[in-house]
């Protein structure tokens, strides 16, 4: 394992830089709650609008939040419903995808239209009248009704490799064989797709992110939860670019900024490791 | 041929369509409770019960639900609805109607978008085409870098610390608005230049998040298209290289790029939608927002349909452009 996981990363700066990136992120989102005092989050706890200090390093916001705390908090959270609905929709994709390659036909010509379709509504769209629906946002639904809109890349990649592989001499001589139906799929198959497989799953994620940051800065997100979508609703919606405090806004975006900057290079990364495998261009 | 493709084409934005009525048709009837009551009620907690005459509303919305007819009526008729263009009335500002509401924000985001779309897909398809000509200058290479990283962040980020540098640090650039409040509009240079200056900074936070995309883009086709005998060709007949670039290289990996522009529209408006929302620009972003905050549902219904409705109607027009650019498309099954 060990030196077949440095083969993978030499030569990979892209792959390199990202996953250090997400790793940095996801060990401060790990660690973050441990190191802070919760009771700083909640509304008045602290005095309000105040500047980055030496009690206070990133400032507190209007309602009296201590951003620094809100931060350690709402990062963890956000990262769990890209996660969550990277994981969800990454199912749902790739066994549509595996199906829709492998069995052809209607049940293709189906499953290809309903992800171009899905495609071409704009998702934010769709998103606000689910979310307009619901009585009370919560996290974890937040990433299912998310996922429900971004399984469609995964889908799409995975067809696409499926057609080519279940052409390949291996998957006919196992075929030659008397191998036959979900055996092919899971054995033959699916493991020669792992590469894309990751690829699609970190897409998925960005585009679930994306999706979630973007129903929460209209106003459709947790309400009651700490995300870094909703501090920055919350920064946007007490005026704080106007009242010029940075230090509210400044973190969530610059944490997003990094999440989202991780994941392109870690897909571009994991992009060339599928195309030397398989030989792609 | 030409003909079955426009038919197939055709279906699908008749298939997003259907699918986009049927999803507001059925959400609000999914959700438990009384959907009409469930809004008014609602629309009465948060404003202190001064909505007008509530009680003739819940009447007439009730009687345009059609609550007590059989599902497939109520289907059809909402259909009907639709397609006759009757969105409703709006909730928050009740005499208005939510197609004059519609209406009255579409230019905003047209223009915003468009010019937005416009500049960066020339500009970013530009960029990616000379960094894959192997002649183009070493700097270009520094000076594409930082548009690829700004490509990955979502617009509104970028728009959000723009608005800070560019209206509250130097105050160079108004803090939002569509048009100065002092002038009323009318067809002079004045009101032309209000409107620009106001749409500088939302049209430049989605200009430099996508201009990376395109280059990206563009980058990885030409690189494959400079590979091709047509190019090897062009070279031995002594062509200048202006005339190669543009004309043999960059002519034939525009169509991809194209194709790129149908399938990330939606990307596209939904990105656009939140940068009005941080700019308070008039156009159908800002007024989602504004009707999902004073819980304004048929608004917001009216909003998305006529998104995806729009949607929908200009992919069809793309579909039917590109075989004119290029006629294999009508002869590739997949």
């Amino acid at each position: 394992m060990g030196p077949a996981l440095a083969r993978l990363f030499r030569g990979n700066p892209a792959l390199v830089a990202g996953a250090t990136i997400l790793g940095a992120l996801a060990l401060a989102a790990l660690l973050g709650p441990l190191l802070v005092d919760p009771v700083a989050a909640q509304v008045g706890s602290v005095p309000p609008r105040r500047p980055p200090s030496a009690a206070h390093w990133l400032g507190t916001d209007a309602q009296g939040r201590d951003v620094l705390t809100v931060m350690a908090l709402a990062t963890p959270q956000t990262l769990k419903i890209g996660l969550v609905a990277g994981l969800i929709s990454l199912t749902v994709g790739v066994t549509l995808g595996l199906v829709a390659g492998f069995l052809g036909g209607l049940v293709d010509t189906v499953v290809r239209t309903a992800s171009d379709v899905m495609m071409t509504i704009p998702g934010v769209a769709i998103l606000v009248l689910v979310a307009a629906n619901v009585r009370s946002m919560t996290v974890d639904l937040m990433a299912v009704i998310v996922a429900g809109l971004s399984w469609m890349v995964a889908a799409r990649a995975i067809r696409a490799q499926t057609l080519s592989v279940r052409e390949r001499g291996y998957v006919q001589v196992a075929r030659l064989n008397g191998l036959g139906g979900l055996r092919l799929v899971f054995v033959e198959v699916l493991p020669n797709l792992l590469p894309y497989i990751a690829a699609s799953f970190v897409i998925a994620v960005g585009q679930a992110m994306l999706a979630t940051i973007g129903l929460e800065a209209l106003g459709l997100g947790p309400q009651t939860e700490l995300t870094l979508g909703m501090t920055i609703f919350w920064a946007q919606f007490y005026g704080a670019v106007i009242r010029g405090m940075w230090w509210w806004w400044g973190p969530p975006i610059l944490a997003l900024a990094l999440i989202f900057v991780g994941l392109l290079l870690t897909s571009a990364g994991l992009d060339r490791v599928s195309n030397k495998r398989l030989g792609g261009p | 041929m030409y003909l079955d493709y426009v038919i197939r084409r055709f279906g699908i934005m008749v298939l997003i369509f259907a699918l986009a009525v049927t999803i507001n048709f059925a959400l609000p009837r999914l959700s438990p409770g009384d959907p009409v009551e469930q809004q008014l009620s609602q629309l009465m907690a948060s404003s202190g019960g001064q909505v007008g005459d509530v009680r003739a509303m819940v009447e007439s919305y009730r009687q345009r639900f059609g609550l007590d007819q059989p599902v497939w009526r109520q289907y059809l008729d909402y259909w009907a609805m639709v397609l006759s263009l009757d969105l409703g009335f709006s909730l928050a500002n009740y005499p208005e109607r939510v197609g004059e509401s519609i209406a009255g924000a579409m230019p905003w985001t047209l223009g915003l978008l468009g010019m937005a779309t416009l500049i960066s897909f020339a500009a970013g398809t530009l960029l990616g085409g000379l960094l894959a000509w192997p002649r183009a200058p070493r700097w270009l290479g520094w000076f594409a870098a930082p548009f690829m990283v700004l490509s990955a962040i979502p617009y509104f980020l970028i728009g959000v610390i723009l608005l800070f540098l560019g209206a509250i640090v130097y105050r160079i650039f108004p803090a939002g608005g569509g048009f100065p409040f002092e002038l009323t509009p009318r067809a002079d240079w004045a009101t032309v230049s209000g409107i620009l200056w106001h749409a500088t900074l939302p049209a430049l936070s989605i200009v430099l998040a996508q201009i990376g995309a395109w280059a990206i883009g563009m980058r990885g086709m030409l690189v494959s298209v400079l590979g091709e005998d047509h190019i090897v060709l062009a070279e031995a007949k002594g062509l200048t290289q202006r005339r190669i670039f543009l004309w043999y290289a960059v002519r034939n990996a525009l169509l991809p790029q194209l194709t790129k522009l149908a399938l990330t529209l939606g990307h596209l408006v939904s990105g656009a939608i939140l940068v009005e929302v941080i700019f308070s620009y008039p156009g159908m972003g800002y007024r989602l927002y504004q009707a999902i905050q004073s819980k304004d549902y048929f608004v917001v219904q009216g909003i998305v349909l006529i998104l995806s409705l729009s949607i929908a109607v200009t992919m069809f027009i793309l579909d039917l452009l590109y075989p004119l650019i290029d006629p294999r498309i009508t002869n590739r099954r997949n």
